[in-house]
């Protein structure tokens, strides 16, 4: 059984570290991208009526082009529908007002990025153990009960 | 090599009922050498005078993660974490659902409630205590919590 892992990332670089770190983590993830809020969303909305293409985890950047990340975090915590999904934000920013915001619109955890290349090979070792590993995911589809 | 997060040892809030538990959870974060001040509630009253500082517990520290289990006295641990989520000032707080329930019911109403994560005690020891380090590893090393308070 494969994860299923919406990482909303404009940087091309970044979404090849965390795609090449998942794999270093031997998670069986497969990896979707969305470059900025709108097409996040568009994404989320297509899995609402296909429940296979719901994501398990998102991982979520907060400065993004055409929808900022705090912007997408209360759209996905609004919606009765994708509000269950773990949302954690991954981003470079450290600032006090950035973490309070995201645990204030539920995030449900917050990470900064390393710029060391090992440290954040940890980091993503660590959200696959935890997240992927350890954690009990709400079901996807409800149809399969 | 261990990143520095914040100044003095982390606050954890165990609220849970079975003594055999709380140790086991003590001696995991132990072993896994994860420094925390392991504060315990055993019902979801006591739980919520702790972190709402009332009575006894007027000096108590804002913890930096509460785990949470759902089958409680007095006051059962899906309107402990209902309470945490509705108080602005409280809802910052990570709180991690653990607990024996694997019941898709309570799983889905806990992340309705907006707990922050949910995790099944697993039955055998060796497993316990490396979901213990796996908790303390994510969320007391890597996981960037809201400051407890301004100090000097």
């Amino acid at each position: 059984m494969s994860f299923q892992v919406l990482l909303i990332e404009d940087s091309p670089g970044d979404a090849r570290l965390t795609r090449e770190a998942f794999q270093g983590a031997n998670s069986a993830v497969e990896l979707h991208v969305a470059v900025d809020g709108l097409e996040a969303l568009a994404f989320l909305d297509k899995g609402k009526t296909a429940p296979v293409r719901s994501p398990d985890l998102i991982l979520l950047d907060l400065n993004l082009p055409r929808m900022d990340g705090r912007e997408v975090l209360a759209q996905i915590k609004d919606d009765e529908r994708l509000r269950t999904i773990p949302t954690v934000v991954l981003t470079t920013s450290e600032a006090e007002a950035d973490i309070v915001t995201s645990y204030q619109l539920q995030a449900n955890a917050y990470l900064s990025k390393p710029v060391e290349l090992d440290a954040f090979e940890a980091l993503v070792a660590s959200i696959s153990d935890f997240w992927l590993a350890r954690v009990t995911l709400p079901q996807k589809n409800l149809a399969d009960g | 090599m261990r990143p520095i997060k914040k100044e003095g040892i982390m606050e954890v809030l165990l609220v849970e009922d079975s003594p055999g538990d709380v140790r086991l959870t003590r001696e995991a974060f132990h072993h896994a050498e994860i420094s925390v001040r392991l504060n315990v509630a055993v019902d979801g009253v006591e739980a919520m005078a702790f972190l709402k500082r009332e009575g006894e517990y007027a000096e108590a520290s804002r913890p930096d993660l509460i785990l949470l289990d759902l089958n409680l006295p007095k006051m059962d641990g899906r309107e402990v974490l209902a309470l945490i989520k509705q108080d602005l000032n409280l809802k910052t707080i990570p709180t991690v659902i653990l607990t024996t329930s694997e019941a898709e019911a309570d799983i889905t109403k806990s992340y309705e409630l907006q707990a922050n994560a949910y995790v099944s005690k697993p039955g055998q020891l060796d497993a316990f205590e490396s979901l213990v380090k796996s908790i303390g590893d994510f969320w007391l090393t890597k996981a960037k919590l809201p400051q407890r308070r301004q100090s000097g």
